[in-house]
């Protein structure tokens, strides 16, 4: 009898044990990812400053968010950064997985150059291009050193231009990423289509336009997700390379949440803020591995 | 996924070839640019760049900047350099690769192998939470890291890794033990094999490369993150990343270039190691950082 039940608590334990093993994780995730979430967004309805506080103060935060300068500029810089860093990379990656698809002599040397500042950190980018942009030390100052006295290149200084040199820093860390998701793509077409197509007369041009870009569609999709979450986490390639100035010329939507938050005492206004980031990000995340893991089953 | 070369259909005349050779060089170029001025200035002495020679190669050859740069530049308050926090990082980045690649495991086991209502649900959730923006996480976790007696320490800078990594970790071992054949599985069930047994005897010893994908990928992000560590790190535990940035920003005395560039080779020097040691992993890594794998 005794016997019985031991073995019986043993099978038992064995059927509970695969959920016993991940409930660690999840409890984590749980607490750490969801319930942490479900806080800031209470936060960003109550009037905290330097420190969490429960007075329920409705829509204030967000109409006192939409009233700022400083949020707008975020926005509007958000938007140019977003637009640019994720066209020209898909372009750039795209083109260059294209190039490097036509049985290239150290194919693999370019690839690894390409994609190494992949393994760099954005604070070890931003000094290097912070630096090199630098009108007084670099490109600048090079080209009137070897003679070219009228050249000019202070964009990392100029207000109207500043944004640019973020998306040229980022486009440099990322695009060599982008290629290699085209690349991989590109190396998956069946090129029995490809050969028939080129029997009935096809030109490169035509076969790439109708017949191999219309199938890296999921290739798109992905670098797309990708991007466009990367970009919207972007921050500090931002602090690196240009602390969000000259003014608030850089400022993003991520440095925007951290100043309020932790150097202005504005909790429930940067908690708000913070709120509206996660929602852009779900609005792209949640259809798209919805999608994929509807699939897999 | 794979990058291997095939036999295209594409045929190209030599005229495009050239081009295409010559646009593929000026981008290799494009990427190379940033590093050569990295190193090129992080061996010069400072006159020579501040001089309009940044892209010269060095007249004078010194080491100065890099033995300044690790053992006594201004970090902060402190004339440390940057070795202490080089350790700081490691100290941070060795148990939190390891504990979230270990959970990663496990959890891509259960999730492929004993499989349960609600699963796909559960890893969906923690797929998610790999890509929303931590600005949403900072102001509870910075709390709960006081509550646990964890603030500003390293421990605390660990646990958060752990837990925004296994979102990855997961995903990375649930693809790759999803092609596992299953009936090995039941095979070794039928055998009387219990839950560890099997994870251990039977999926362990093939999980070589996914394991190195997965320490690769999460050594990267952890060793390059910035964020968390400027959030939740005190004096004591600050990583690499927020030591470096504080070296380039300091406002006080000359502007040391190729100081600076000398102490951003040091931070990106071991995920650089890593990436050309085991280049080709990571970019398999990279690939089966899309969802399907």
């Amino acid at each position: 009898m005794a016997h019985s039940a031991d073995v019986d608590f043993k099978t038992r334990l064995q059927s509970w044990l695969p959920k016993l093993v991940l409930s660690p994780s999840l409890a984590m995730v749980l607490v750490f990812v969801y319930g942490f979430i479900i806080f800031s967004v209470y936060l960003s309805f109550t009037d905290s400053r330097l420190l969490p506080s429960y007075g329920w103060v409705g829509w204030e935060n967000y109409s006192k968010l939409w009233r700022l300068s400083h949020w707008k500029i975020s926005l509007s810089n958000m938007g140019i950064f977003a637009a640019l860093y994720i066209s020209i990379c898909t372009i750039l990656g795209l083109g260059l997985a294209i190039f490097l698809d036509q049985k290239i002599r150290a194919e693999g040397v370019i690839r690894t150059v390409y994609l190494y500042p992949m393994a760099l950190s954005f604070i070890v980018t931003g000094t290097a291009w912070k630096w090199f942009l630098d009108p007084g030390i670099g490109l600048e100052n090079v080209l009137q050193t070897w003679g070219w006295e009228s050249f000019e290149f202070d964009w990392i200084k100029n207000r109207d231009f500043a944004i640019y040199t973020v998306v040229l820093a980022a486009v440099w860390q990322t695009s060599g990423f982008v290629m290699a998701m085209f690349l991989a793509g590109l190396r998956g077409i069946d090129n029995e289509i490809l050969k028939a197509a080129q029997m009935d007369g096809a030109s490169n041009w035509n076969l790439y336009r109708r017949i191999i870009i219309p199938q890296l569609r999921p290739a798109f999709l992905s670098a797309f997700v990708i991007l466009s979450h990367l970009a919207i986490k972007t921050f500090d390639l931002v602090i690196a390379l240009t602390g969000g100035g000259p003014g608030r010329a850089t400022e993003l939507p991520a440095t925007f949440m951290y100043s309020y938050t932790f150097s202005r005492n504005q909790m429930g206004i940067g908690a708000a803020s913070a709120t509206i980031m996660l929602m852009t990000v779900a609005a792209i995340m949640i259809p798209y591995l919805y999608a994929e893991l509807r699939e897999k089953k | 996924m794979s990058l291997a070369t095939q036999d295209s259909a594409i045929r190209t005349g030599r005229v495009t070839r050239t081009l295409i050779y010559l646009v593929l060089l000026l981008f290799a170029l494009f990427y190379m640019l940033p590093l050569y001025v990295m190193v090129v200035n992080s061996v010069k002495p400072l006159d020579e760049i501040t001089g309009g020679g940044m892209m010269n190669l060095p007249q004078v050859f010194t080491l100065e900047p890099w033995a300044k740069a690790w053992s006594s530049a201004q970090i902060g308050v402190d004339p440390t350099g940057l070795k202490p926090y080089f350790w700081n990082s490691i100290k941070m980045v060795v148990p939190a690769v390891i504990v979230s690649t270990v959970l990663g495991a496990l959890n891509g086991y259960v999730l492929t192998k004993w499989r349960f209502r609600g699963d796909t649900i559960l890893f969906g959730l923690m797929l998610f939470a790999c890509f929303i923006p931590f600005q949403i996480v900072l102001i509870p976790m910075a709390r709960m890291l006081g509550l646990m007696g964890m603030a500003g320490t390293t421990w605390g800078l660990v646990l958060v890794h752990v837990v925004y990594g296994i979102g990855f970790t997961t995903l990375y071992f649930r693809n790759y033990y999803a092609v596992f054949p299953t009936e090995l599985i039941r095979a070794a069930q039928i055998d009387g094999a219990g839950f560890f047994q099997i994870f251990w005897r039977i999926l362990l010893p093939s999980s070589g490369p996914i394991a190195v994908v997965s320490i690769i990928w999460q050594f990267t992000n952890i060793w390059n993150d910035f964020l968390f560590g400027a959030s939740f790190a005190g004096a004591d535990s600050q990583p690499m990343t927020v030591a470096l940035n504080n070296l380039v920003q300091s406002s006080t005395g000359v502007k040391e270039y190729n100081v600076h560039f000398a102490g951003a080779i040091l931070a990106a020097l071991p995920t650089l190691l890593v990436y050309i040691v085991a280049g080709r992993y990571f970019v398999r890594g990279l690939m089966a950082g899309s969802v399907k794998g």
